[in-house]
């Protein structure tokens, strides 16, 4: 038995366990969500920490690094948001219900939540960038009363392309909480925000000393968000980023991951950017 | 009711502006309410105004021809509409429509132009702050142009 990150016990880190899909479905045109349970004990639970990943394996065809995005709380089952962009995401693409895939983990650093109770939060999310960040927003929204202000900001390339849109306005309506969406383009239909993430940052007042931001999206997009948030005077230790890499074993014995002296598999994929500063402006890292 | 100057001076825009620039620009200002879906101006018009937005949101469109219009930015409260009023030849290059209410400062640019020609410190430090905003603008639409989520 060994122990991951989170705590939980493994039986054996590299083994896939056998899990059943038990509903697929489109996000988007190019995005969607496979709701996994035990293959054969529907009842046995997942844990794991908003923030963390789980290796998917097709059989016969390969394994893909997934962050987790549903709710920790509800452990019955699992929710992963895949963008098909490679050869193991598309033949995940094309699963049914009741069929049979490998998962290893979870694996990887949460984002710091409880350590960040009492505190404003400002979450900037680009792209498919808002899966990994849904658990922690669920865990905010869940123990909204532990947590000052909250601001999630969220940019999309088109309207189109917006993730869990119902889900927005559900916590735009339900809660107290200030969400922000932009798109990079649109036509004359769309009615709201036009131009970079980080344009939603005029639109918010943030205390500098108050707030920690979590981030995640396309890693240029992530560069630009910290820059911005800097200059509204918040400091490196209370900005977080989410970092995606070529992870193989997830457990950081085979280096293919390795970014600088960590590891985004067994160290990250969640850091806290004064950790990452000086490795995040190099080239092909 | 809150005085122009008031509101012009609490605007980010004009944060921390010298008092005496701040009442030369008050006389070139005036208030300005555009209903939903009402244009503030088109593309190839003359430039002769900019806005410092108070509330609403402002969409920027460009005609992409047989694109149809093009949306490409939304400024909101705090933010300046309009920077073609201070390069020649003074015409819009995009068309701004209200997207809901707005509520902004309408500034005469050919008032202000003639107020920073006959005082170079103000209008140097008008132009620090529009560069300021121009430099914002590039940086925002060169990531745009980057396409970061594009599908691969």
């Amino acid at each position: 038995m060994t122990e991951n990150k989170s705590g939980f016990q493994q039986v054996d880190p590299m083994t896939p366990e056998a899990v059943k899909v038990k509903k697929i479905f489109w996000e988007t045109e190019d995005v969607f969500t496979l709701e996994l349970a035990h293959e054969n004990d529907e009842k046995r639970e997942f844990n794991y920490k908003p923030g963390q990943f789980n290796m998917l394996y097709a059989f016969g065809v390969g394994e893909a690094a997934i962050s987790i995005s549903s709710d920790s709380s509800k452990k019955s089952s699992l929710l992963h948001t895949i963008h098909k962009v490679g050869y193991v995401t598309n033949v995940l693409s094309k699963l049914k219900k009741g069929d049979i895939i490998g998962l290893r983990g979870p694996f990887g650093s949460a984002w710091p939540l409880e350590q960040n109770k009492g505190k404003d939060i400002c979450i900037i999310a680009g792209g498919i960038g808002l899966a990994p960040l849904r658990p922690a927003i669920y865990h905010i929204l869940k123990h909204r009363k532990h947590y000052g202000k909250v601001v999630i900001l969220y940019g999309v390339r088109t309207p189109r392309d917006i993730l869990y849109p119902v889900e927005l306005e559900l916590w735009r309506k339900k809660y107290d909480v200030e969400i922000e969406v932009t798109v990079d383009r649109s036509d004359s239909t769309w009615r709201g925000h036009v131009g970079v993430v980080t344009t939603l940052l005029n639109y918010v007042e943030l205390n500098p000393e108050k707030t920690r931001a979590m981030v995640c999206g396309p890693e240029i997009m992530m560069k630009f968000a910290v820059d911005e948030l800097k200059k509204t005077g918040l400091d490196e230790k209370g900005i977080y980023v989410s970092l995606e890499r070529n992870m193989k074993c997830a457990l950081g014995f085979c280096g293919h991951c390795q970014y600088g002296p960590s590891f985004v598999c067994k160290d990250g994929p969640v850091f806290s950017f004064s950790n990452v500063t000086d490795i995040f402006e190099i080239k092909e890292l | 009711m809150e005085d122009l100057s008031e509101i012009l001076k609490n605007h980010p825009f004009m944060k921390d502006l010298d008092e005496n620039y701040l009442m030369q620009i008050t006389g070139c200002a005036s208030n300005v309410v555009y209903k939903e879906d009402e244009i503030i101006f088109r593309e190839g018009d003359k430039a002769e105004k900019f806005y410092l937005i108070r509330t609403g949101k402002v969409a920027l469109e460009i005609n992409g021809r047989d694109k149809g219009n093009l949306r490409i930015l939304t400024i909101g409260p705090g933010q300046i509409l309009g920077w073609s009023w201070i390069v020649s030849p003074f015409k819009w290059h995009f068309e701004a429509h209200a997207l809901e209410e707005v509520r902004a400062i309408a500034l005469d640019g050919e008032c202000l132009r003639n107020k920073c020609e006959d005082d170079p410190k103000m209008g140097y430090e008008m132009l620090k702050r529009f560069a300021h905003i121009l430099e914002q603008r590039l940086q925002s639409t060169r990531m745009q142009l980057l396409d970061v989520y594009k599908r691969v």
